[in-house]
């Protein structure tokens, strides 16, 4: 499988904190890949410096074999890197429908980037109302994003970012605020529209949950490192994780359980 | 879908606007003329409105088209009016251009405080220039349209007020498709949440410049047809006070539809004429009442009048 984005020796510090410690990442065309880690561990650090919100304080991110470090959160997105946000970022006073259509609207605009997209979306309004289909949203097609459910709202912020056609969605705790019943209802829709558009998923999710259902690789963070790359089931049992990030393992027993060895 | 009736409503009254024309008084024709041109103005205003952004130095492009009007006849020789209209379009175009490089790095009151300096430094620079009659301005004549001579004539008076009309359809003809483009959306979009639009992938700050232009050029037009139907300008009309009144009126209209604006401007200028002939000292408590009356009961603007029942769209 071709690497599609591929981060080399990432670092980043805010003072003294360090946020990210020599990361070195490569995902393949087509994964959904899940970011695990306490508060802080550096995922959202991660995820922003792969949008171009946050510049590398050294290393370099390219995605297909291009250098994307130096862009703009603007450029990148253009290129194909999309994300959704942890508190959804939606266009308040426009209904459902215009939000979506915001987003087809800068695709079919957007010249040569998007050109082979825009190909294949036919009209603006077909498209959004494919996508509402989609994400089971046509309920709610002429309400105002503001005044919609929580859960509602962040299924629209991540079809948003899928609106705009990418490459690879970028997804901040897809589920977090959804509640208990929702989430894989939530979960499987996004996975289905992101499989039938072929893009490469990388998400920040602090529900094991999830993550063991829905990824094929979890990257763990801790302090800003990657203390863990693997297969989900494999990365859930390691010590280091089970310690630092889903606090199974209190740091005495773990000390215990090496002792033992 | 229900059918937007918008565009039939522009062009009805249109229509009746240059038919009634030739019966009108004529202190209503003058009113009428000059509440159009501001309406052409507080159109450009509601555009940045409704992009988030509010200028409050639109005064600069209403007289800056009315100074490239103006100069074309006071210094050249020129008096053609669709000259002196393509004169002030062009003007105002290349100087919100340039402008507009500086001012979409800005936002909320940054905005509205540079675009302000902006107006008040052509103030100083008009009323520093003799040869454009200082602070008192001067007189202009627009002789001909498009190359036929109406000055002297009895449509003399019609001509102009028929050319306000025509170029108040058409800027509210454009700005009603633009808004109900994909540009107009992602105006709107930018009011709401501009995070999410540059991560969408469209540019803010392009946006914003391009709105600013088009305001600007609608200002300019304002301004020409202004200088023409009034016969006289001077630097007041860059003044910052004359600003405010766009924004005044702006608010006034609402942003909702592209008939507002006119119809604000049209009520602001009623006010303002009856006021001032019949409390001349205290003229300016009136609109300041009205203004009061709708913020309180109307808050999104006169138009919210036409859309109340209704769905917010």
């Amino acid at each position: 499988m071709a690497i599609v984005l591929e981060a080399k020796g990432l670092n980043k510090n805010f003072g003294a904190v360090t946020a990210a410690n020599d990361i070195n990442v490569a995902v393949e065309q087509d994964a959904v890949v899940g970011l695990i880690g306490s508060n802080g561990a550096g995922k959202t650090t991660f995820i922003n410096m792969v949008t171009g919100y946050l510049k590398p304080s050294s290393g370099i991110i390219t995605f297909r074999d291009r250098d994307i470090t130096p862009l703009s959160p603007r450029q990148i997105t253009r290129l194909g890197i999309c994300r959704s946000f942890q508190i959804p970022q939606l266009f308040n006073t426009l209904s459902v429908y215009e939000n979506l259509l915001v987003g087809i609207g800068i695709v079919v605009s957007g010249g040569k980037n998007w050109a082979e997209a825009s190909h294949h979306i036919g009209t603006p309004g077909e498209a959004v109302d494919g996508m509402l289909e989609r994400f089971r949203l046509t309920g709610y097609r002429d309400k105002l994003a503001g005044v919609l459910p929580e859960g509602i709202r962040k299924l629209l912020d991540i079809a948003m970012a899928m609106a705009v056609k990418p490459k690879i969605l970028l997804l901040d705790e897809p589920t977090s605020g959804v509640s208990a019943e929702e989430k894989f209802a939530l979960m499987d829709m996004v996975m289905e529209a992101v499989r039938a558009q072929k893009v490469t998923v990388l998400f920040v999710e602090h529900d094991m949950e999830i993550v063991n259902r829905y990824t094929q690789r979890v990257l763990a963070f801790y302090e800003g490192r990657i203390i863990a790359d693997g297969l989900p089931a494999a990365v859930l049992a390691d010590i280091e994780v089970r310690k630092y990030v889903t606090g199974e393992v209190s740091s005495a027993k773990a000390g215990g359980h090496h002792a033992a060895r | 879908m229900k059918r937007d009736p918008t565009l039939p409503i522009l062009i009805a009254v249109s229509i009746i606007l240059l038919a009634i024309g030739p019966i009108l008084p004529r202190w209503a024709m003058f009113l009428i003329n000059v509440s159009l041109c501001y309406g052409i103005v507080v159109l450009g205003m509601m555009l940045l409105m409704r992009t988030g952004v509010v200028s409050f130095g639109h005064g600069l492009y209403y007289c800056l088209g009315a100074y490239a009007a103006g100069t074309l006849d006071q210094v050249y020789k020129i008096s053609d009016m669709a000259v002196m209209l393509i004169a002030a379009m062009i003007a105002t175009a290349v100087v919100s251009a340039a402008l507009g490089l500086l001012l979409r790095k800005y936002r909320d009151i940054f905005f509205a405080m540079l675009s302000l300096a902006f107006s008040m430094i052509l103030y100083g620079l008009l009323v520093k220039t003799s040869a454009l009659g200082s602070s008192d301005g001067f007189n202009i004549a627009a002789t001909k349209l498009a190359g036929i001579t109406v000055a002297g004539t009895p449509v003399e008076r019609y001509a102009r007020y028929a050319l306000t009309v025509g170029f108040a359809f058409l800027a509210g003809a454009f700005m009603h498709k633009y808004l109900n483009s994909h540009m107009g959306r992602l105006a709107l979009a930018i009011r709401d949440n501009e995070l999410r639009v540059e991560y969408m992938g469209a540019s803010v700050r392009n946006v914003i410049h391009v709105n600013y232009v088009i305001s600007a050029v609608m200002a300019g037009i304002g301004g020409a047809l202004a200088a023409i139907a009034v016969g006289h300008i001077d630097p007041e009309m860059a003044y910052w006070t004359t600003s405010g009144e766009f924004v005044f009126v702006g608010i006034l209209s609402g942003t909702g539809n592209i008939l507002a604006p006119f119809l604000g401007a049209f009520i602001f200028e009623t006010i303002r004429s009856f006021a001032y002939e019949y409390s001349p000292n205290t003229w300016q408590m009136a609109l300041g009442i009205t203004m009061l009356v709708v913020i309180m009961f109307l808050p999104g603007g006169l138009w919210s009048l036409f859309t109340r029942g209704r769905k917010a769209a």
